[in-house]
């Protein structure tokens, strides 16, 4: 294939989905038998994928093709320049894995679909939504700059709000919906100022462009501070899309959606993108923001794996699972661990993927019981399902022969060398520690799930093994947890194609004084190009110390896991342990986990309700205070009118009708003189005079 | 540019559409309705004139016509249009259509009184977008206020003379200061070249000679006449009012064009006559639009009649626009303008589809609904459109503004901090907040109010006409927002240039 013929097919891979969801939106109700078409399709560009990423790997490895054009021109612009801004897309091995992978979960959740969601009331409508979601997921793959990955994230983030959202008339379903919109937009405002620093000052959001500016010495605002900044701050974006602590919060509520989509976008796929992002800023990130990077995956491992020991909705446990594991991979980005995060990002998208969609068959087949406690037994009556699900289990748990050993393994490797190099050693005790507890939480979920004795006897009667439909996705699912599709070897994935042909870490461009030492590779910019055409991963350094941790890592991981996978046998299969005692023992720590550390309250407590209180204050003091000195200005007006008119009336009319009233009342008073009769006025006249005479005196 | 009377006629469409209604017999209401949607539409083809012949690299006035009209003061009736101008005239012969069939059955009194208000309207905001004689404008600002004040008044909802008289009285006090900044404006003006003039063109260069002392009470004169149209806070408390009392084709109007009014003139007036006075007051203006932006989402949040909801969004959006104005950056002046279209349209939309509803119901309040998504499936789409255009997001013509505005105002020298952006973006956050919670409290869950089964029918023909031709204008800018953005680039430019030239010593 030419290099002109991938990029034009990776966009035909990137329309195809959306002219499924238009199919199905505009035409949907008149022909319902669409949703096949769009399962087609999906199939459709699960090939063309296949061709690309085979095209890439056999023919481009280690290139990056790319295609650009201009979406806005602004021309001339005073001051600046001719300013546009450009959008495109670009291809190279991590982005046509990532299609492939993509690609291949949906078209696997589109067939489990047809018989997951039969009979819904709005069956086209929900493979719409997977159409969107698909085609958003893409776009984030195949963009090559930091505006598009915005813009298709935020898609992202409106499908995943339609499809947890589905059953929107349950009210924890449209709650759960509204939560992940906005808990994510929280994260994406960060990344949205991380992206405007970058854009500030390099006037491009292309990916390429900025690395480069940045290799050259060009740093933003000429601080490797404001670097650090626009790192964290685009690293909040993956925050939220990939559930890490403190906004993980929305993941464990999405599980209100249907299970496939459970399987796509909560597990293998959206939830990815957050790490898929970071693997593509990798080579700017400095010392300060990958420190906080593994910190905060440290923790989120951490904390979601002791929610995940004490649930017991069978999709919560995978829910706090996964976000577990993203802990993990933006833990392995953050500890430099580049190609274990993305290889980790893959094995887990398989695994994890395989585990929803088989809790959904058993869901399926317990007719919409979620609560493990009243399952039990299932094993005989799903065989597939068990066997499928089993073998994902052996993957996550990190059993040796499983796909998910031998990334987790090069993660805990990672931490290990990061410790040994920097002295932060509890980044790989908490590692260490996590991969006991899943070990552990997973087979308590097998184990209750499966064996044992049925507990709900007529729920158990009634279950039966799914169809093909969705059967074949789990088999095809979990056969590809298995190592051989990674590396020959079994035990180590150093030497297999996947991390040593397809991946390599590409060399950090943040300049020496910002970032670890050990991120640098020693050489020259020039000789670094070609280290990583051929393949060379990072500094010597690093490698070393990956390599002398390889084996600790692995025989500690081995008998962590082991240890996990015993006591949920003890406790959950042989029963040796009184669980009452024991949580009665523990009440407050496993009230703690029960209850997912009260975070939820917490926001509840703080965010929200301060939001919603301050909002109605705000509008009190609206209606109250700025409305009321309107309302108040207009009734002085009024008041101050109603006095002059009174004054007018009173006082300015009153004075003349007063003169007017005044001379009538002398008038009226005088009326009385004149009486017409000469006797009177005699008198009168005589009266005068004697006053007169008197008053003068002239005698 | 050649003199060019399109404007004029344009200008003159409604006006002699009204006189001619007017002549009709107050009985024949659906031949009145044709006419008058006749009327409007003629109008906005002959807005298409200037758009379709519009020289986008010449930032000056086009199709300017000018006629002497009171020689002892050098009044003209004087009109032209730039980029800006047209896009916002194309916005009101747009709406004005839309408004007109959108109240066919809901306007049931005075049907011929109404499409002569509402042409008459129509006419006197086209002025206000083009006039470029300050007197002019004064007339065309104070003239629209009466069909408003009417449509408010007599077709409004129970508190409709409250609402129409405070929004009139509000308004008025604006003007009255803009009429005695425009006169202290022309006389100061005219000492300088000896000549009294109120030719925009000409002032643009005598004004940013006052002495700035003089200016900044000018410039706050304008200023606050504008801030009141705008409205930016604390002076907004009219149009939750007007809005909730207007009849939808009135909301629709008022937020879809009037608002607009306010900012252009920001625009027009503010920018170019008193540039260093701009400059000087820019960050406390972005300040008080920042304020407005959070306060609007969160006193939207909590309101439970959907049109008041709808109407301090729009204190929201606004704030947006006049932070991008007075970033005075090239990306923010442009997010600014390409805002205002964006605002006019989704806002519009929404206060549509919130009138539609109310058709049925006679009910605004939120709690009244739920769970109508099952009833009204195709409304149900609709408003979650118009929503997400609402909210920004991308690929719908709102992420489109507010993209440009905070990139603009991030590389604000004149604001030149980052703490504007961070906080304006937590707006972003909560349009998200007040208007899903809205939409789930009103069209997810069950239908928990019996009464909706036999109130509530889905759109018909005439509303889905009504709705998808802005629904196509959300989705071209938002995909190709060049467009329309191209159309305002060379006096977005032009006008950043200028004032620039006035404040070198302020920017650098």
């Amino acid at each position: 294939m030419s290099e002109i013929s991938i990029i034009n097919i990776s966009i035909i891979i990137l329309l195809l989905p959306l002219v499924s969801f238009v199919l199905l939106i505009f035409f949907g109700k008149k022909f319902p038998k669409l949703y096949l078409a769009a399962t087609g399709v999906v199939f459709v560009a699960l090939v063309l994928s296949i061709a690309v990423t085979f095209g890439m790997l056999t023919s481009y490895s280690g290139e990056t093709l790319s295609f650009s054009f201009t979406w806005i021109d602004f021309g001339n612009v005073p001051s600046i320049g001719f300013l546009s801004i450009e959008l495109g897309f670009e291809i190279n091995n991590v982005t046509a894995l990532m299609l492939f992978v993509v690609n291949l979960i949906s078209a696997l959740v589109h067939l489990y679909s047809i018989e997951y969601m039969r009979g819904d009331i709005r069956y086209t409508r929900y493979f719409a939504y997977l159409g969107i979601f698909t085609f958003s997921m893409l776009g984030i793959v195949i963009t090559n700059n930091l505006l598009m990955m915005y813009i298709f994230w935020e898609l992202v983030g409106l499908s995943s709000y339609l499809l947890i959202g589905f059953w929107f008339e349950k009210d924890s379903a449209s709650d759960a919906g509204k939560k992940a919109f906005l808990v994510n937009r929280v994260g994406d405002i960060g990344m949205w100022i991380g992206i405007l620093i970058l854009f500030t000052h390099y006037k491009t959001f292309t990916f390429s462009t900025i690395f480069e500016q940045i290799s050259l010495g060009n740093l933003p605002f000429d601080s490797a501070a404001a670097l650090t900044t626009a790192g964290i701050l685009i690293f909040l974006g993956a925050v939220g899309k990939s559930a890490q602590f403190p906004l993980h919060v929305w993941l464990p509520d999405a599980m209100e959606g249907p299970t496939p989509v459970s399987a796509l976008i909560h597990a293998a796929t959206m939830v990815a993108a957050g790490v898929y992002l970071l693997v593509k800023i990798f080579v700017i990130l400095t010392a300060d923001a990958m420190l906080v990077i593994a910190v905060v995956g440290g923790v989120t491992a951490f904390v979601a794996a002791t929610i995940a020991l004490t649930q017991n909705d069978i999709k919560k446990v995978l829910a706090y699972s996964t976000v577990s594991q993203l802990g993990y991979m933006v833990l392995a980005v953050g500890v430099g661990a580049y190609a274990f995060a993305f290889f980790h990002l893959v094995t887990h998208a398989f695994f994890k993927a395989c585990l929803f969609l088989g809790s959904g068959s058993v869901i399926h087949a317990m007719h919409h019981e979620q609560d493990i406690r009243y399952m039990g037994g299932l094993r005989k009556k799903m065989p597939l399902t068990y066997y499928t699900f089993l073998i994902s289990t052996l993957a996550i748990s990190g059993v040796p022969l499983f796909s998910g050993f031998l990334s987790k393994d090069g993660i805990l490797a990672g931490t290990l060398a990061f410790g040994s190099l920097t002295g932060h050693w509890l980044l790989p005790i908490i590692g260490f520690t996590v991969a006991a507890m899943t070990a552990f939480y997973m087979f308590r979920l097998v184990i209750i799930t499966f064996h044992g004795e049925p507990r709900n006897k007529e729920k158990y009667d009634h279950a039966h093994e799914s169809k093909w439909v969705m059967t074949a996705p789990l088999a095809v699912l979990s056969l590809l947890s298995i190592f051989i599709f990674y590396t020959p070897n079994p035990i180590s994935a150093d030497a297999g194609w996947f991390l040593n042909k397809w991946i390599s870490t590409p060399q950090t461009v943040v300049p020496a004084e910002a970032s670890f030492d050990f991120m640098q590779s020693g050489m020259n910019k020039h000789e670094t190009g070609l280290a990583q055409e051929s393949g060379i991963v990072h500094s010597v350094q690093y490698t070393e110390a990956m390599h002398h941790a390889h084996y600790p890592a692995m025989f500690l991981s081995l008998i962590l896991a082991g240890l996990g996978i015993l006591i949920a046998f003890i406790f959950y299969q042989w029963k040796k342990v009184d669980l009452e005692k024991l949580t009665e023992k523990l009440n407050s720590l496993y009230k703690f986990s029960l209850n997912k550390w009260y975070i939820d309250e917490f926001y509840h407590a703080t965010f929200i309700s301060g939001t919603i209180r301050s909002a109605d204050a705000l509008s009190w003091f609206d209606y109250y205070i700025i409305d009321g000195i309107v309302n108040a200005s207009a009734s002085i007006t009024r008041f101050v009118s109603r006095l002059s008119g009174w004054f007018d009336t009173f006082i300015v009319d009153g004075l003349v009708n007063f003169s007017a009233l005044f001379s009538g009342f002398i008038g009226l008073s005088f009326r009385r003189l004149q009486t017409g009769k000469v006797q009177t006025y005699i008198v009168f006249v005589v009266f005068a005079v004697l006053v007169l005479l008197l008053f003068f005196r002239p005698f | 540019m050649e003199n060019s009377q399109i404007l004029t006629y344009l200008l003159f469409t409604p006006i002699i559409g009204a006189v001619i209604i007017l002549f009709m017999k107050e009985s024949q209401t659906v031949l009145i309705k044709i006419f008058g949607l006749l009327i409007s539409l003629f109008a906005f083809a002959v807005s298409l004139y200037p758009y379709f012949n519009f020289d986008y690299t010449n930032p000056d006035f086009q199709f300017i016509h000018k006629v002497l009209w009171i020689e002892s003061l050098d009044i003209s009736y004087h009109v032209g249009a730039d980029g800006i101008s047209v896009l916002l005239i194309l916005l009101t012969t747009f709406i004005t259509p839309i408004t007109l069939l959108s109240s066919w059955k809901a306007i049931d009194k005075k049907i011929k009184l109404f499409t002569m208000m509402m042409l008459l309207l129509e006419a006197g905001m086209i002025g206000v977008f083009m006039a470029l004689d300050v007197f002019l404008f004064y007339i065309f600002w104070e003239a629209m206020l009466i069909p408003m004040y009417f449509i408010i008044g007599i077709w409004g909802g129970e508190q409709r003379i409250y609402a129409s008289v405070k929004f009139f009285i509000y308004t008025m006090l604006g003007s009255l200061l803009m009429l005695v900044a425009i006169i202290w404006l022309t006389v100061a003006a005219s000492k300088n070249i000896g000549l009294y003039t109120t030719n925009l063109i000409l002032l643009y260069q005598q004004a940013p000679n006052i002495m700035l002392d003089i200016q900044k009470w000018l410039f706050l004169a304008f200023f606050f006449s504008f801030a009141i149209k705008v409205p930016l806070f604390p002076l907004h408390t009219w149009l939750p009012d007007a809005h909730v009392q207007a009849p939808t084709a009135g909301s629709v109007i008022l937020a879809g064009v009037l608002l607009k009014m306010g900012t252009y003139g920001l625009i027009r007036f503010n920018l170019p006559l008193f540039p260093q006075s701009t400059v000087e007051f820019a960050p406390f203006i972005s300040i008080l639009a920042i304020i407005g932006i959070i306060y609007g989402a969160l006193v939207a949040m909590v309101q439970t009649d959907m049109k008041k909801l709808v109407a301090y969004s729009s204190v929201s959006h606004l704030g947006f626009v006049v932070l991008g104005i007075f970033a005075l950056t090239f990306e923010s002046v442009q997010g600014a303008v390409i805002q205002m279209v964006n605002h006019g349209l989704s806002t519009g939309a929404l206060f549509l589809l919130v009138g539609i509803i109310y058709e049925r119901t006679h009910k605004r309040e939120i709690a009244y609904y739920g769970g109508i998504a099952k009833l009204v499936p195709l409304f149900a789409i609709a408003l979650m459109f118009a929503s997400l255009s609402s909210i920004g997001l991308p690929g719908l013509n709102g992420f489109i503004g507010e993209f440009l505005i905070l990139l603009g105002a991030f590389q604000s020298q004149v604001l030149d901090s980052w703490w504007y952006v961070v906080f304006a973006a937590t707006g972003v956050i909560f349009a998200a907040v007040y208007l899903l919670w809205m939409y789930q409290r009103v069209v997810f869950g069950t239908v928990t109010n019996e009464k909706l089964n036999t109130e509530l029918t889905d759109l018909n023909a005439r509303e889905i006409i009504v709705l998808v031709p802005i629904f196509i204008f959300i989705v071209w800018i938002g995909i190709y927002p060049t467009t329309f953005l191209d159309l305002s680039e060379a006096p977005v430019s032009a006008i950043l240039e200028h004032v620039k030239n006035y404040t070198f010593n302020f920017l650098y």
